[in-house]
């Protein structure tokens, strides 16, 4: 017979009404936290039930026990207050957690130091390849090698993880809107590696700052620099340089537009943006000299320096080239001319301005003139630019509302949205209040309308599960197979925002295999029966058991048939006879960790 | 609109695209009309990010080739064996070296490039010039279907003849009855990658895998029944809809099984994704599970930086593409009568190679049409050459064939289509290259 404890687990995860009940407002929050305070709610075409359900699945990445329970008792709008000021956020769950990994504080530079590439680990102990390797020194590259697996691996469980445990949720949403947005691709080069965590760090730090901010960090970043290539651009031949180059190097390189485009199309204004090929370029030739040394060149390489500098000693070398400062002749050979170059060097993995690759031209950028003879300053006032244009704050807006609204977001909404983007000079979080506190976000059209990306349909099944983070690469792969790598997104546009792209035969395979996986309990971490108020219902009857499950894991409200197909295990359009509605025995345990993998393959658990 | 909306709505939703009633009443007379014949296939093959067409068919006969790539430009074609140089064609091309596998194809005049292609938007963009090839509307961006796709919609008379024709495909449920016109022949369209690719998009049914072996429920004890009911029942959105497809699609798969299929002919596929995708591909057609329509996407070609010239990064690109090309023509053998594969990129690069030693976003590129109705043997488009004033904006090569005119000739002369007005929208530019025999 049902425990008093049952009836307690069952209010507690069951946050709303039986799946059958009409939608209705019956089950209004008992103690009156949700509307009582913000203007507007009288506006909301939500129940005040489906507003709790909703905030969760739009401001986090799916409700955890107990998380209906805690915003239906503190108030809709105060968990979004509460969510848009994370820093007075606690989050020491997390932090203890993070703790483990190696890699995740570390800048570029430590990382590169502390986790070589195979090459490079190969030169230090001295040898040609791994086979000549001796079993001392073998065993030692082996464990460079995967210490190296370890700084992509590391960065990949902790978003995981991250998602699954912060208190900071919104922020973390907004973090990986953010990287998604500035997408960069891990498997670019083995260097992005050492790019990504300092990039996730910086992004992170800023998902809800100022817009002009986040962008000239990631204007600045290795990550970006690298992966757009604008690290190696310079001013094409025959425009003037705002400092002679003193090597090859520099000298031969020429223009590269691939971020001055992407920065336009993808960052900024949008395709539809109103800016020209002439404005790509345009931005390209400002940011040139925005760079980082990725790696301390070898030996070799500094030799090669120290030489090319001499008159006439390379075809490569144009009049007007002032000798290098590495001497010339036979001078050159000198190897202590090569030391003071590599003293000279910039630190690798940090930003810096190279005056010998700008280009130092006049500019015109979207009607705006740049006079020529300036340096760092180009780049900063393009980005400023771009930052306040009108067609950025449309841009960002519309991403932002197909983001937490719908696919096709409210015309309205967009516009108050960029409003309030331009009158706050881009401040992000009152950009964010705007839309989760708006008319549109609480219509009864945004209820449920997105599909989860197999990012966030992984994530909100373990947090559903209340499941213990993986440190292992394992889940990682997990989301990789659903067909959204983390750090994996090739094209810098970033994973895709709507329904459409995500749906297809083989994509909702692999989401129904998800669930039957943890229903096997094949993820780790993840127990199909380990949720609070489970050990109540391995006596219950069946069809309280459905109704646990589709309250824990399906926000309370199915169809009837899917109702009656986890109840009954028989298929309506193939059933001919009654339903057996009596209480079951007892089923095998295996029997809930079935329905559990049942429930997060549904069709319902694709949707936030 | 969703497109699964649309499959529900039927003829309605023809008009709401914008097509006139003139056109409905030409659509249903053309149904009358047999054309394809049973068992064409055509597979196309997307090399996304830019595949460098002047280093891919090289354009050893201009005398600019060489001045613009000082670095990275293929050699001429050599005249003592063992080394770099270009794999003459016709005395002015040669394909890269690392393309010779697909040599005796051209010799045997199954192969025909086509160079110059592509699309006339002057747009660099990876994502605009994808999604302008796979819409088949250049410079139109709210086309929501991809022209494969609207093949697949509007070409019911080859629907027709496949679905009296197919085999086992009666048994599928009562879930595949209310869904319009979309018969049972799921693997009509069949694209090995993650997701469905925009060119697959729209209303007919397609099916995106990574493999033949994942395409199945994993599960026992009658689990797999109540998903499929799951999505079956309750709700006519995209989700449920899709769901259905899948459904349908495991059944099918599981009766045709064609992983009995090995590579014949002693093909040799690399063990790359692409060959190993192209290998599945081929194992469809041998089982005869409907595949009309395949398609294959192989990443890596937008070589900004060192991309090399008779080796390096660029080679080792079309090492795998060609291989994997050729391995699966070798496979399928005098099915190749019947097989048209198509390559194509989203644009060509620059004439003039980068500071990096690679090449920056152009315009017009090349594509490989290959198989037994192509007329091979001859480099197909009107050269426009490379000297600084034939060059598109000074630096790229110009276009001198624009790629709905191959999409159309191969829709229509290799499958049959009948409603090209439908396939590409304000096209009217369609000109006969003579690429099919």
């Amino acid at each position: 017979m049902p425990s008093q404890r049952l009836v307690i687990a069952l209010t507690l995860t069951a946050a709303a009404c039986a799946p059958t009940a009409p939608r209705s407002a019956t089950t209004v929050a008992p103690l009156g936290g949700v509307a009582t305070s913000s203007i507007g709610t009288s506006a909301r075409e939500q129940t005040a039930d489906e507003q709790v359900q909703h905030v969760l699945s739009r401001l986090t990445f799916g409700a955890r026990p107990g998380d209906v329970a805690r915003v239906r008792q503190m108030g809709v709008d105060a968990f979004i207050a509460q969510q848009l000021r994370p820093e007075r956020l606690p989050d020491q769950r997390l932090e203890a957690w993070l703790r483990q990994f190696e890699t995740l504080d570390l800048s570029y530079r430590e990382l590169q130091e502390a986790y070589p590439r195979p090459n490079e680990a190969l030169q230090a102990l001295g040898a040609a390849n791994r086979n000549s390797l001796s079993p001392a020194d073998s065993a030692e590259f082996r464990r460079t090698v995967q210490g190296l697996r370890r700084v992509s691996t590391e960065v990949q469980s902790a978003r995981i993880g991250r998602a699954l445990l912060t208190e900071r949720q919104l922020e973390e949403v907004m973090t990986d809107f953010w990287l998604n947005h500035f997408s960069v691709f891990g498997g670019k080069n083995a260097l992005m590696r050492y790019a990504i965590p300092e990039y996730e760090r910086a992004i992170r730090a800023r998902a809800l700052g100022r817009f002009r901010d986040l962008l000239g960090t990631v204007a600045k970043s290795p990550a970006m620099l690298y992966y757009l290539d604008n690290w190696q651009s310079a001013a094409d031949s025959g425009r003037p340089r705002l400092e002679s180059p003193r090597f090859a190097q520099a000298r031969n390189r020429g223009l590269n537009e691939n971020f001055g485009r992407e920065l336009l199309e993808l960052h900024t204004l949008g395709v539809d943006g109103g800016y020209t090929q002439q404005d790509v370029i345009q931005v390209a030739r400002a940011l040139t000299g925005w760079t980082f040394l990725p790696q301390r060149p070898n030996a070799q390489q500094l030799q090669r320096m120290a030489t090319e500098g001499a008159p006439g000693g390379r075809p490569g070398a144009r009049p007007g080239i002032r000798p290098g400062a590495a001497g010339r002749g036979r001078a050159a050979q000198d190897p202590r001319i090569a030391r003071a170059i590599a003293q000279r060097l910039p630190a690798p993995g940090v930003f810096y301005f190279n005056p010998q690759v700008h280009d130092a031209g006049e500019k015109v950028v979207l009607g705006q003139r740049l006079r020529g003879g300036r340096g760092i300053e180009d780049g900063e006032e393009v980005l400023d630019l771009v930052a306040r244009h009108p067609a950025t704050a449309r841009h960002l807006a519309t991403k932002l509302v197909r983001r937490f609204v719908s696919d096709d977001p409210p015309e309205a909404l967009v516009a108050r949205a960029a409003e309030v983007f331009t009158r706050t000079d881009g401040d992000l979080r009152e950009v964010v209040r705007t839309i989760v506190t708006s008319p549109e976000f609480f219509s009864r059209d945004a209820f449920r309308a997105k599909v989860k990306t197999p990012f966030e349909v992984v994530v909100s099944a373990l947090r559903a599960l209340d499941a213990a983070p993986d440190a292992t690469p394992r889940t990682a792969q997990v989301v990789n197979q659903l067909g959204q790598p983390i750090y994996g997104r090739q094209t810098p546009d970033g994973w895709p925002d709507v329904a459409a792209e995500w749906m297809g035969t083989g994509a909702i395979l692999n989401r129904i295999n998800f669930g039957q996986a943890i229903g096997a309990r094949r993820l780790p971490g993840a127990n199909p029966e380990g949720w609070p108020g489970v050990d109540s219902l391995r006596s219950a009857s069946k069809e309280m058991q459905v109704d646990a499950v589709i309250a824990h894991f399906l926000g309370g409200r199915v169809s009837p048939e899917t109702r009656e197909i986890l109840l009954t295990g028989t298929n309506p359009l193939q059933r001919s006879g009654a339903v057996d509605d009596e209480m079951r025995p007892l089923p095998p345990i295996r029997g809930l960790a079935q329905l559990v993998g049942l429930a997060i393959g549904s069709p319902e658990f694709q949707r936030r | 609109m969703h497109r699964r909306v649309f499959v529900k709505s039927g003829a309605l939703s023809l008009v709401t695209m914008g097509l006139s009633p003139s056109f409905l009443r030409r659509a249903s007379f053309a149904m009358s009309l047999p054309r394809a014949a049973k068992g064409k296939v055509l597979v196309c093959l997307f090399q996304r990010g830019a595949a460098d067409a002047l280093n891919m068919v090289v354009p050893h006969g201009d005398p600019h080739y060489g001045r613009l790539r000082p670095s990275i430009a293929i050699a001429r074609p050599a005249r003592s064996a063992g080394t770099s140089g270009a794999l003459d064609l016709d005395g002015f091309f040669g394909l890269h070296p690392a393309l010779a596998p697909l040599k005796p194809l051209w010799d045997r005049d199954l192969l025909a490039p086509i160079h110059a292609v592509g699309s006339p938007s002057s747009t660099r963009s990876h994502f605009d010039a994808q999604d302008y090839m796979e819409s088949g509307t250049p410079d139109v961006k709210g086309t929501r279907d991809g022209w494969l796709n609207r093949y697949l919609a509007t070409c019911d008379t080859c629907e027709a003849g496949r679905a009296a024709s197919g085999s086992g495909s009666s048994s599928s449920g009562a879930g595949t009855a209310d869904r319009g016109g979309a018969r049972a022949e799921p693997f009509r369209a069949v694209a090995m990658t993650q997701q469905t690719p925009r060119i697959l998009m729209g209303p007919a049914p397609a099916v995106a895998m990574t493999s033949i072996d994942a395409f199945t429920v994993r599960s026992a004890g009658g689990v797999a029944e109540r998903l499929e009911a799951l999505y079956r029942t309750g709700s006519a959105d995209l989700v449920h809809a899709t769901g259905a497809e899948t459904f349908d699609a495991v059944k099918r798969l599981r009766e045709a099984d064609p992983a009995r299929y090995a590579p014949a002919n002693g093909a040799d596929y690399p063990r790359s994704e692409f060959g190993q995708r192209l290998r599945q591909l081929a194992q469809l057609i041998k089982a005869d599970v409907g595949l009309e329509v395949g398609f294959a996407d192989i990443g890596g070609w937008d070589t900004h930086v060192n991309q090399g010239g008779a080796t390096g990064q660029l080679a080792n690109r079309l090492t795998d593409f060609g291989t994997s090309i050729a391995a699966f023509v070798q496979d399928l053998g005098d099915r190749m009568e019947d097989v048209l594969i198509l390559t194509m990129s989203e644009f060509g690069r620059m004439a003039r190679q980068n500071g990096n030693g690679g090449t920056d976003h152009g315009h017009a590129g090349a594509m490989f049409a290959i198989g037994g109705a192509v007329r091979g043997g001859r480099v197909h488009g009107r050269w426009p050459g490379l000297a600084p004033e034939q060059l598109y904006e000074g630096r790229d090569l110009a276009l001198t064939t624009d790629f709905r005119s191959v999409f159309s000739e191969v829709a229509a002369g290799h499958l049959g289509a009948t409603h090209l007005e439908a396939l590409f929208p304000g096209f009217d530019g369609q000109r006969s290259l003579g690429l099919l025999v």
